[in-house]
């Protein structure tokens, strides 16, 4: 049995879906949203590096790079805004941001 | 290739498994945990497919900094999580019905895809033999000269993820003593010696 492209490219639609489904049932709390929107990342990862190894191109794989420091960076923002929200409310329910500025 | 099989389901499974546990566990400190262990099976993937510093930075960037991030998060702040759980029975039909139906979609496009010949062309920059030259090394020198600027970005998105992050989070607090030297350095004798004439046995 060979491992092919389409074996890939399924695992990573189905931690796509995943991360989709926990947005949506998670709709309170913003931590597992933050969570949910790094599996959907890691499953673009998973794309880009199976197409990099199917076409024998290594660009891919330089993007996934580039993706992956977003998704740093983009974790470290939503993490510093929670906090700062937190201190602000007291809270970290979804329904509850509904201010401009703290 | 039995073995190469057996790992890819082994790796897949768990990665599956514990990205459904992320969504699904109670505790948020759980989640993170199955987080990292998505994560690591994630970069077991990638090493499989040939993407061995991918995996490595996987494991440095993701495991170390962003889930350790996450932890440190959940447990800072003091949070009734469980309260956060409400309604959500009340989001799962229909979370289900868009997950389900997404999901089925992305099954047969996978299943059906075929790539067009006239698109396949030449690679950009062919992955060099693996005992000619390691992952490592053929990404390095396709980052550091084409995609420089690229490379360049990357970098400056992380400064000012750091920039935002500190003006963030930091506060002056009240009521706590702190040094500060520029105040230190400004003071001169005539501020900060008072001489008095003490009368003889009154005090001041």
């Amino acid at each position: 049995m060979v491992i092919g492209l389409s074996h890939y490219l399924t695992v990573a639609a189905v931690l796509f879906t995943l991360g989709v489904f926990g947005i949506f049932i998670n709709r309170k709390n913003v931590i597992v949203i933050l969570m949910s929107v790094e599996l959907i990342l890691l499953a673009v990862n998973i794309n880009m590096v199976a197409f990099s190894t199917h076409m024998n191109d290594i660009v891919g794989q330089v993007f996934a790079l580039l993706i992956l420091t977003v998704a740093a960076a983009e974790a470290a923002i939503g993490l510093a805004i929670l906090v700062v929200f937190f201190r602000n409310r007291g809270s970290i329910a979804v329904e509850d941001v509904n201010m401009m500025r703290g | 290739m039995t073995v190469t099989a057996a790992f890819f389901y082994l790796f897949a499974t768990i990665t599956i498994a514990s990205g459904f546990m992320v969504i699904a566990s109670r505790n948020p400190v759980q989640s993170v945990l199955f987080l990292i262990l998505a994560f690591v099976n994630a970069a077991g993937l990638f090493l499989m497919m040939g993407a061995e510093f991918l995996a490595m930075i996987l494991i440095i960037v993701y495991v170390g900094a962003v889930a350790v991030l996450f932890l440190f998060v959940v447990m800072m702040l003091d949070v009734d999580f469980a309260e956060l759980r409400q309604g959500f029975l009340q989001y799962l039909p229909i979370g289900g019905l868009i997950g389900v139906v997404f999901l089925l979609e992305l099954i047969l496009v996978i299943g059906a895809y075929v790539i067009d010949p006239g698109l396949v062309r030449s690679p950009m920059v062919p992955i060099p033999s693996p005992t000619v030259m390691t992952n490592t090394e053929a990404l390095g020198q396709v980052l550091y000269t084409r995609y420089f600027f690229f490379f360049q970005a990357a970098g400056l998105i992380l400064l000012v993820a750091m920039i935002g992050a500190i003006v963030l989070t930091l506060r002056e607090r009240v009521g706590v003593k702190r040094q500060d030297i520029a105040k230190q350095n400004a003071r001169t004798p005539e501020t900060a010696v008072e001489v008095r004439k003490v009368p003889f046995r009154q005090g001041i």
